[in-house]
């Protein structure tokens, strides 16, 4: 392979977008775990209510912190009056909760009655003295994820503008500072800070896990990178500081909405990087972060091959597989790049939605990864049609199709080999340290097929008669 | 606008998707944004289906609201006409069609005449209808819908068939142990020497309705889907229905004297008494059961029911009547069928309550305390957080109440399953009685702590000892009752004579 030539261009489609996917209000399910003290209001009809009531499973059962605002026939044909019906609920939501944040998620209904949410929210919040946050996460204009992202976003204007000037008062507000110093004595602090290369403030974004939070901040102090903060922060009322000039990267490929928001409205730098999933994405994130910063980085190509080495086990299982993409979760890109670098080569990644500008830096690593690996370059298509897709799989015989359940069990009947998308969102993936967690799924069925081999019960469903 | 937590039943499309994939080539099309094709999810993890769910989204995005959703629609119907050549294309409108107020009508007309299937447009409202009134409306608009079109070819099926013969009307997809109900109640049919002559809508065929008046009677299971269409069939074609669930060993003798009077008024002479005697006296083991010493242990102990119409009366009796059992209260979400209920239920609880609010029915058993509740899987967790056993008898439900093993709740099968879920729920009557004769043996030292610990009342020697022999699963709610009962008389050592007093005070 000669270095000088360029890597092969990916090649974009658009299909129809009939696909299936979760509706965005789904993220109210994580982010209510991860922002302790918030309220999520869903503003919607029996539809969104009975969606999350399903998806969440069990959780519903643990008391969330979380409700419907049930749309009557009366909201609808306006003979009641918003204010006054939000008013009376999200009383009712402080008596019995006190949270230190109530987020109103709009939805597919509050949109076409055209209900004004950003506008009455100020208002009330000046009322009931609770700040009311409102994201648009409906199914009319996002997928899945991109809930998060407009949350997210939604929370960036309520971040605190300035570091207050009290040193020991930014120390409390900033958690994972806290966090870092956890038990140390003051001059230890001091002494610590100095550990940090001098760099201006960086902070994170994307929702992830505690542990996963602690993760990454630790990998990126080992570069002499400090992590001013975290959005989200594991209560509302320690968002971090952003000043303007502050640098900010994303950890999740599907937060483009908070990424442009901090750059337009808080005057943020974006440092563009892949994203941290599976050992070489994690290490190309680091790098760039290093890079913007002119730190040289630190044993992070020993780091990358001690991760694979230990990967072995499972990279064996997949070198020479195929897999193929349905779309539903805006991870895709950076789950098949990883992929392909353990050996799989990937006809197709369907996304419902493709930022090509904030996902830049994974597009070109995946397109180097291809040239590297030797495998063509998948063809990307934004909004699939999953019948389509559907003819495409029986076409092409993946080893592995990574869809959501509507898909999973009829092709498991077929013979086909799935691997259920939305595990990969709730399953921890972030790091050097989950790489595994990534592979322990998507090799499960494969391994399952092992164990089967032998029986014979490939098909299920009698051969369909051809038309 | 209504804070809500939890529903009971689904939105009023999803009832309609229900019946729609019940049938054999039927494709439902739903007007809808992007991920309200929730319902494929569960169709696939529930009932653990092998094929594709035939429900697909004519998705309404910024662009439809923009310019109208006709193109679309009509597009994506004529499509699937082609793709998967269904019967009928069932458009299904959404809570978000119900207020863009497009003249869908219009749009499924326009499909029709490039369509080779049929292509119909379900009429229900989001906000007037929920999902078991949408799906009970919607088996009638396409039982309808193949009626009239056969009339007006001349091809209904002509006379009766010639042996006795039944439709059962309302066996449909995701519902409750509908699959193993279809069956057991098949083999009814069979031991009767009542021919099957359609079952609708799970795995009919749109072509067999024609079929249906045919038959010499219909029979509907359940309370909440079917009604519709056999009170259509009984206008139409004067057939007579059936509506008594034989759910439980009374209410199916019952439905079986019913179908025998109805056979008979049509010249079949029938007799099954001997039948029922046999099955309830020998075959049946719910009534030997009933009978037995361990139901005996069951007698007087408190239970609560709170379910849909169908399953919470049919439990109810079951219990009170067939088991000796005290039913505190009896509940219901089918708010809009509520007086049914009520007249069903009455002379078998102490109470009633209707209501969609699970907040309320969780007081309502933290404040009963029964000894056993049978719910859907809200009840059950309200059990879990309160150390009360619950069985599950109707949906809500989640998939281990989709047993891959043969459990039915109807037919005499049926009152078997019933029997041991009962038995189960009670905490294993026999044990437990044996455990208060002896004392109890669960004593090991944490639990000590655990009680001791988490009480601002102090508790003597004696009294503790003696709590520690209440048996397990009633411990907890003797040790409530004595705090509560000390707490108001400003006691603040619990003694033995305080537990006594206590124990007498409420009488139990
Ligand atoms: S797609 Fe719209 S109507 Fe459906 S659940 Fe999501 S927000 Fe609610």
């Amino acid at each position: 392979m000669t270095a000088t030539q360029a890597p092969q261009a990916l090649d974009f489609e658009c299909e129809t977008g009939n696909y299936h996917t979760f509706c965005p209000i789904s993220c109210v399910a994580w982010l209510y775990q991860k922002i302790e003290d918030s309220f999520f209001l869903v503003i919607g009809t029996k539809t969104c209510g009975y969606f999350l009531q399903n998806a969440m499973g069990v959780m519903i059962f643990a008391e969330p912190r979380y409700a419907m605002a049930e749309l009557e026939e009366g909201d609808i044909s306006a003979q009641l009056n918003d204010y006054e019906e939000l008013k009376r609920l999200c009383l009712q939501i402080k008596r019995d909760r006190n949270p230190s944040v109530i987020v109103w998620i709009g939805t597919c209904t509050t949109e076409i009655i055209k209900m004004d949410l950003e506008g009455l929210a100020p208002k009330l919040e000046a009322e009931i003295g609770i700040p009311i946050v409102t994201a648009r996460a409906n199914g009319l204009d996002y997928a899945f994820t991109q809930g998060e992202d407009t949350v997210l976003a939604a929370m960036v204007h309520k971040c605190p503008k300035q570091a207050p000037v009290v040193e020991e008062e930014k120390q409390e507000r900033n958690a994972i500072q806290k966090l870092l110093h956890f038990g140390r004595k003051q001059e230890d602090v001091a002494a610590q800070e100095s550990e940090y290369v001098d760099h201006p403030p960086l902070v994170l974004f994307g929702s992830m896990p505690d542990p996963v939070v602690t993760n990454l901040t630790l990998e990126l102090k080992k570069q002499g990178i400090k992590v001013s903060g975290w959005l989200p922060a594991k209560r509302y009322t320690e968002l971090p500081v952003i000043e303007e000039g502050y640098y900010v990267a994303g950890v999740n490929p599907f937060l483009s909405r908070t990424a442009t928001t901090l750059m337009r409205r808080r005057k943020c730098k974006l440092i563009g990087a892949p994203f941290p999933i599976g050992p070489d994405g994690t290490r190309a994130w680091i790098e760039k972060i290093c890079s913007v910063f002119s730190i040289e980085p630190k044993g992070l190509e020993e780091r990358e091959a001690q991760i694979w080495a230990s990967l072995e086990d499972y990279v064996k299982l997949l070198r020479g597989k195929s897999v193929f993409f349905m779309g539903d979760n805006l991870l895709e890109i950076s789950l098949a790049r990883f992929l392909i670098r353990c050996g799989m080569s990937c006809p197709e990644i369907g996304i419902p939605y493709m930022d090509k500008r904030y996902q830049k830096a994974e597009l070109d690593l995946l397109a180097k990864t291809c040239q590297e690996m030797g495998v063509p370059a998948p063809k990307i298509i934004e909004k699939p049609d999953n019948y389509n897709q559907i003819q495409r799989i029986y076409e092409l015989k993946p080893d592995l199709v990574i869809t959501g359940m509507a898909h999973a069990n009829p092709m498991e009947a077929r013979g086909i080999n799935t691997k259920w998308s939305v595990e990969f969102t709730f399953a921890q993936i972030h790091g050097f340290t989950n790489a595994r967690d990534v592979l322990e799924l998507a090799t499960r069925p494969l391994r399952r097929n092992n164990n089967l081999k032998e029986l014979g019960w490939e098909k299920l469903v009698k051969e369909e008669a051809k038309i | 606008m209504k804070l809500a937590y939890w529903m009971y039943a689904g939105p009023a499309h999803i009832g309609t998707l229900r019946i729609a994939s019940s049938f054999k080539n039927v494709h439902a099309i739903m007007h809808a944004p992007l991920g309200d094709d929730y319902f494929n999810v569960m169709r696939s993890m529930l009932e653990r289906e092998r094929d594709y769910t035939p429900v697909t989204a004519s998705v309404v995005d910024r662009n439809v609201l923009a310019r109208g959703s006709q193109e679309k629609v009509v597009d994506n119907i004529v499509r699937k006409d082609k793709e998967e050549k269904p019967d009928l294309i069932v458009l299904t409108p959404t809570c978000t069609s119900s207020i863009l107020q497009e003249d869908l009508h219009n749009f499924v007309e326009r499909a029709q005449m490039d369509s080779k299937g049929d292509v119909i447009l379900a009429d229900v409202n989001h906000y007037r209808a929920n999902e078991l009134q949408a799906a009970d409306r919607t088996l009638d608009q396409i039982v309808q819908f193949y009626l009239e079109k056969a009339r007006k070819k001349g091809e209904i099926g002509e006379g009766k068939t010639e042996k006795p013969s039944v439709n059962i009307i309302g066996i449909s997809t995701l519902g409750f142990h509908n699959q193993h109900d279809g069956t057991e109640l098949k083999r009814l049919m069979n031991d009767l020497g009542i021919e099957v002559n359609e079952i609708i809508p799970e795995g009919a065929s749109v072509h067999n309705l024609k079929n249906l008046p045919r038959a010499w009677f219909n029979l509907v299971p359940y309370r909440e889907i079917g009604l519709i269409t056999a009170r259509y069939l009984e206008q139409e074609f004067d057939m007579p229905y059936i509506d008594i669930s034989p759910m439980g060993v009374v209410e199916t003798a019952r439905c079986l004297r019913k179908i025998q009077q109805v056979l008979n008024a049509q010249g079949a002479e029938v007799d099954y008494e001997e039948y029922i005697n046999n099955q309830t006296l020998y075959v049946s083991q719910a009534a030997w059961f009933s009978r037995s010493i361990d139901c005996q242990n069951l007698t007087g102990k408190k239970a609560v029911v709170f379910g849909d119409n169908t399953h919470a009366a049919a439990m109810t009796k079951i219990l009170a009547r067939e088991m000796g059992i005290h039913v505190v209260l009896a509940g219901t979400y089918c708010k809009y069928d509520a007086d049914w209920f009520k007249e069903q239920v009455s002379e078998y609880c102490d109470q009633i309550l209707i209501s969609e609010d699970n907040g309320e029915i969780g007081d309502a058993i933290a404040r009963i305390e029964p000894s056993a509740i049978f719910g859907t899987q809200m009840e059950r967790h309200v059990g879990k957080r309160l150390n009360i056993p619950c069985g599950v008898i109707a949906a809500p439900i989640h998939i281990q109440d989709f047993p891959i093993g043969y459990k039915p709740f109807l037919g005499y099968e049926g009152t078997n399953q019933i029997a041991d879920l009962v038995y189960n729920s009670f905490t294993l009557g026999m044990e437990d009685h044996l455990l208060e004769i002896f004392g109890g043996h669960d004593t090991k030292e944490v639990i000590h702590k655990g009680i001791s610990a988490d009480s601002d009342l102090n508790w003597n020697k004696e009294a503790k000892a003696e709590l520690n022999k209440v048996p397990g699963f009633v411990r907890g709610k003797v040790k409530r009752n004595t705090e509560k009962f000390a707490r108001e008389r400003g006691i603040s050592e619990i003694t033995l004579e305080v537990m006594y007093a206590a124990k007498e005070s409420v009488g139990a």
